[in-house]
């Protein structure tokens, strides 16, 4: 895992482009796990269709990895003859096989380490220069003493030297050094940091995986800006610690998973009701149930749009890439604070544990503003009806402003009541406050033109833009459609994205087209649509939704 | 009764007007919120008797306020009233039932104004100092017109008021 | 409006003009005249005050307060009362919950919150029945107590929150009985001002489902020791006492929990830069 870390940091350094995911077996420690990394002198969204290249340390169980790792008709295996064969399948798909004397290089330097010399032979099979790696090994291994500086060195340096020799071996295009400031982040990291932009100051978390590095990124940042983290007895409590802390003024937000987000659904529902702002962001993993926590899926849209009993109107929000992350949940948090009621980021495993090597994403304005009332007319209306639907929301401490909050159907007042009239005039009110908002351009990414056009959302929008451009290529014109706004809907936008488009093609990762059948229910769909829907765990790759395009554009 | 009373000593008018007055102001607030419950359970007559018993305990506390003067009150004001427990009048809300009648409320009065008797006469039998009492002697005809009245109002009421048999059943509500 | 705050507050002044429904002879009733003259007595200025509950007969106690409120779920008041005070800890917090609410279906957080240690206070009015749904066998429901949904009685063992209270680290250990008004408003006051997470637990009769425990008046008594601060000796008493044994029982004298510092950091571009090559 180190090593592919390593490596993208390095060729991050060198002005790659790179993404990073990881699959690893069951085992807490110790168990089989392969480091997937894409690098490119362009922007990397989304994993590719195949591998190039697929450096073994070691084959126990390597097996497992078979379906999530296509080797390239061309690619390069790197073996260590000592630990055995790479799996058949896998070797039957390379092209070639190199062989790196690992066991026996350590036999000889017992000081040396394999992941130090796989890195090396990988780095000078990409032609990545050896200085970058050595200038990576002394930061990161300092500390530990310049012994083991001095044998990492000289274990990359081993590494590369049993490479130098192979001929023939493609080397990734060099790139462009540029003086814009580069990350290396989580999709996870940049929620994270996403919600403390948007004025986030309070968390409550429940570890799950795969979002517990959100909390774990906020547990140490958010005292420093004088928050607070809370680790909670369970999710129930979580999401009802946030919503105190959010009653209390400061805006909050906790992060789950889908058998922790469904243990959330009764209390967003009163967030809704009692029209206090949260934001939840779900890391979605496959499903149902425990489902494949380590798997990306994007099953937890019908829970997150309709899960919520009675109409309880709330935002939904998709990041699109792993930068995205930060701008979308610092919206998410503006729109909570601004409009207050529950907001969802339905990000997911892919774009929360996958590490990337980006620009630095542009900075945005969003921090969340509450209208809170400071001048009382007696009696003091929290849930006063009337202009856009938000009403000036009392901040507890404030002088003349006490009232009761209430999930129970309530007049303007607060006090709770079963009549009809407060019950429509409120379930208007807040209907009204989500509808009649101004979203602006971030409802949706809307890409290139032409009479074909994917409708796709979330994670998936990085590899359907990928597919997009090999069909540009291949002479076919097709837009993207991508709502980063799934609740509330958008009708007049999404009619006005639509227009003009003859063929459409809906890409999704869920079993049952859940997207598909959400489109349908709210949008108006050219008779010509079809979908492109399978579940997780693989990862959707460009490649087959070019394959459908191409398809649907033939036919 | 609603709850233990205390054994108390009182050593000066000042004591006494801020001790008569928390019994008063307890009185009241006890009898408004029995008054409210009888109105959400729309049994109107009681709300009605409960407003007045209210109205009577809070002239008398008005009084002693007066007598008192307000920083004599004040100085003294305990701030959860001079018991450890409760006060001698206190009415047991816990008697309380929505299906109350006059007898019955009554009855809950009398109760309260029977234990303020007593507890104002034992502190006239202990009292030392003339001036206490001499108050105490006036709080003492004060609280035993008190119960008089409740007596002839319970006499008014009592032809034909048996308690009604409990038809209505519960509800669940929220 | 006045700059400045009224000292001498009445407990009036802590009641909401929402008129209080519960059956009339509800321990309720007197619950809610225990916490204003309480409130009273703290003298704070009811916007200082928070009153958060979940859902049950005692819950509706916010909204007949004049301090801020919030009625929320079933059984998660402490996670919002926790929530509100560690990031206003400038508010004072009081949490109102029954024994369905408190000790069923809010039976972890109940627990989490005596070891969490936030400093608040939780107040459980326990009648041994859930009274707005109609009388169906809460967790501390005697087991021979006969009811529809549990025809017979339940055969359980009542859930003993005292014992539960103590063992899971609450700071602040008291049972106080709803009739004896001004003897619960005194020990709110204590719970109050007690550091950490102070536990009350007031016997409430319910009139319209437990008419026998209009006999509590004459069960309850004070209880014939003083407070210790031993958790071992707080444990003996609160295991054999019969539950009308009235008073504070325990003091701790644990630190309170609260995360919540002055901000280090007031440039977020500092964030930055870990993630920076």
């Amino acid at each position: 895992m180190t090593t592919g870390a390593m490596l993208l940091e390095a060729a991050c350094a060198a002005g790659w482009n790179g993404l990073l995911t990881r699959s690893v077996g069951p085992q807490i420690r110790g168990g089989e796990a392969a480091a997937l990394v894409r690098l490119a002198v362009e922007p990397v969204e989304c994993l590719a269709d195949h591998f190039d290249l697929l450096v073994g340390i070691d084959w126990m169980n390597a097996q497992r990895f078979e379906a999530e790792i296509p080797l390239h008709p061309g690619a390069i295996i790197v073996n260590d003859p000592a630990v055995g064969e790479p799996p058949a399948a896998m070797r039957a798909a390379a092209g070639r096989v190199i062989e790196l004397p690992i066991t026996a290089l350590i036999k000889a330097n017992p000081a040396w380490r394999a992941n130090m010399i796989a890195l090396g032979a990988t780095a000078e099979l990409l032609g990545l220069d050896s200085e970058v790696l050595h200038a990576l090994i002394s930061k990161r291994f300092s500390d530990k003493g310049e012994s083991v500086v001095a044998a990492s060195v000289a274990a990359i340096e081993a590494g590369a030297a049993a490479m130098a020799a192979e001929a023939g071996v493609a080397k990734l295009a060099r790139a462009q050094k540029t003086d814009v400031r580069r990350w290396l982040i989580t999709g996870n990291e940049a929620t994270a940091l996403g919600a403390l932009r948007g004025g986030i100051r309070f968390a409550a978390a429940y570890p799950i995986t795969p979002a517990s590095e959100i909390l774990e990124w906020l547990a140490p940042n958010l005292p420093k800006v004088g928050g607070a983290l809370v680790q909670a007895e369970d999710e129930l409590a979580s999401i009802n610690m946030i919503i105190g802390s959010s009653y209390g003024g400061v805006p909050s937000i906790t992060a789950t998973s889908g058998p922790g987000f469904s243990l959330m659904i009764e209390a967003l529902g009163l967030a809704t009701a009692a029209e206090v702002p949260i934001v939840v962001v779900n890391v979605m993993r496959g499903g149902p149930s425990t489902g494949i926590p380590t798997k990306s899926e994007q099953a937890d849209l019908n829970i997150a749009v309709y899960g919520l009993h009675g109409d309880a109107p709330h935002i939904v929000v998709a990041p699109q890439s792993v930068p995205d992350c930060l701008l979308t949940t610092q919206w998410a948090t503006h729109l909570a604070e601004s409009l207050q009621t529950a907001a969802i980021v339905l990000s997911d495993q892919f774009v929360g544990q996958a590490q990337v090597a980006v620009s630095r994403p542009a900075d945005v304005a969003f921090i969340g503003q509450r209208l809170k009332a400071t001048q009382f007319e007696e009696p003091y209306k929290r849930y006063a009806l009337g202009g856009n639907g938000v009403s000036p929301m009392a901040i507890p401490g404030t002088r003349g402003g006490q009232y009761t909050a209430d999930g129970l159907t309530h007049t303007e007042r607060g006090t709770p009541t079963s009549g009809g009239r407060d019950h429509l005039a409120q379930l208007d009110k807040r209907r009204d406050k989500l509808d009649l908002h101004d979203y602006g351009g971030l409802w949706a990414t809307l890409e290139g033109e032409g009479e074909i056009a994917v409708l796709t959302w979330g994670s998936l929008t990085g590899a359907v833009r990928e597919a997009i451009a090999r069909a540009a290529r291949d002479g076919v014109k097709v837009r993207l459609i991508a709502p980063r706004l799934l609740m509330p809907v958008r009708p007049a936008e999404m009619a006005a994205a639509l227009e003009g488009v003859t063929r459409l093609l809906v890409v999704e990762q869920t079993h049952s087209a859940q997207f598909h059948r959400y489109l349908r229910a709210h949008y108006t769909l050219p008779a010509n649509t079809s979908v492109f829907h399978r579940p997780g765990p693989l990862p959707m790759r460009p490649g087959e939704i070019h394959r459908q395009i191409m398809q649907g554009a033939a036919s | 009764m609603s709850g233990p009373v205390d054994a108390v000593k009182v050593s000066s008018p000042a004591e006494l007007y801020a001790l008569a007055y928390e019994i008063e102001t307890d009185a009241v607030e006890r009898y408004k919120l029995l008054a409210d419950q009888m109105q959400a359970h729309n049994n109107s007559e009681l709300n009605r008797i409960f407003l007045d018993l209210a109205r009577a305990e809070g002239i008398h506390a008005a009084e002693i306020q007066r007598m008192a003067g307000e920083r004599g009150l004040d100085a003294q004001r305990a701030p959860i009233g001079a018991w450890r427990t409760e006060s001698p009048e206190a009415v047991d809300l816990a008697a309380a039932h929505y299906l109350l009648t006059p007898v019955e409320a009554l009855q809950m009065a009398l109760a309260g104004e029977e234990r303020a008797l007593a507890f104002y006469t034992g502190l006239a039998a202990e009292a030392t100092d003339p001036a206490v009492k001499k108050l105490l002697k006036e709080f003492v005809a004060e609280e035993t017109e008190h119960v008089e009245l409740c007596h002839r109002l319970i006499r008014r009421y009592s032809t034909g008021s048996e308690h009604p048999e409990d038809l209505d059943p519960p509800w669940a509500v929220d | 409006m006045s700059a400045t705050v009224p000292l001498a507050c009445k407990p009036g002044d802590y009641k909401s003009d929402t008129k209080p429904i519960w059956c009339p002879g509800c321990g309720d009733y007197h619950v809610l005249l225990s916490i204003t003259r309480a409130f009273a007595a703290l003298n704070l200025p009811p916007e200082q005050l928070a009153v958060v509950s979940g859902i049950g007969c005692s819950s509706r106690i916010p909204a007949y307060t004049s301090c801020y409120g919030f009625h929320g779920v079933h059984g998660r008041s402490l996670a919002v009362g926790a929530g509100l005070k560690v990031a206003r800890p400038d508010m004072t917090v009081v949490v109102a919950s029954g024994d369905g609410d408190g000790y069923s279906i809010g039976g972890n957080h109940f627990m989490h919150a005596c070891r969490r240690n936030v400093d608040l206070t939780y107040i459980v009015m326990d009648n041994h029945i859930y009274g707005m749904t109609k009388g169906q066998p809460s967790p501390t429901t005697e087991p021979d107590f006969d009811t529809a949904l549990s025809p017979g009685g339940t055969g359980l063992r009542p859930f003993n929150p005292l014992v539960i209270a103590l063992a899971s680290g609450a700071n602040f250990i008291a049972r106080a009985f709803s009739g004896h008004v001004n003897e619960t408003a005194k020990i709110i006051v204590e719970a109050v001002h007690h550091p950490g997470f102070s536990f009350v637990e007031i016997l409430s009769p319910c009139v319209t489902y437990r008419p026998d425990q209009r006999a509590w008046k004459d069960c309850v008594r004070s209880a014939p020791v003083e407070p210790t601060d031993d958790a071992a000796r707080a444990a003996r008493r609160l295991m054999t006492d019969d539950g009308f044994n009235l008073g504070v029982l325990y003091r701790g004298d644990r630190w309170p929990y609260q995360p919540r510092a002055a901000a280090t950091v007031t440039d977020l571009a500092e964030f930055e830069k870990g993630f920076e090559i």
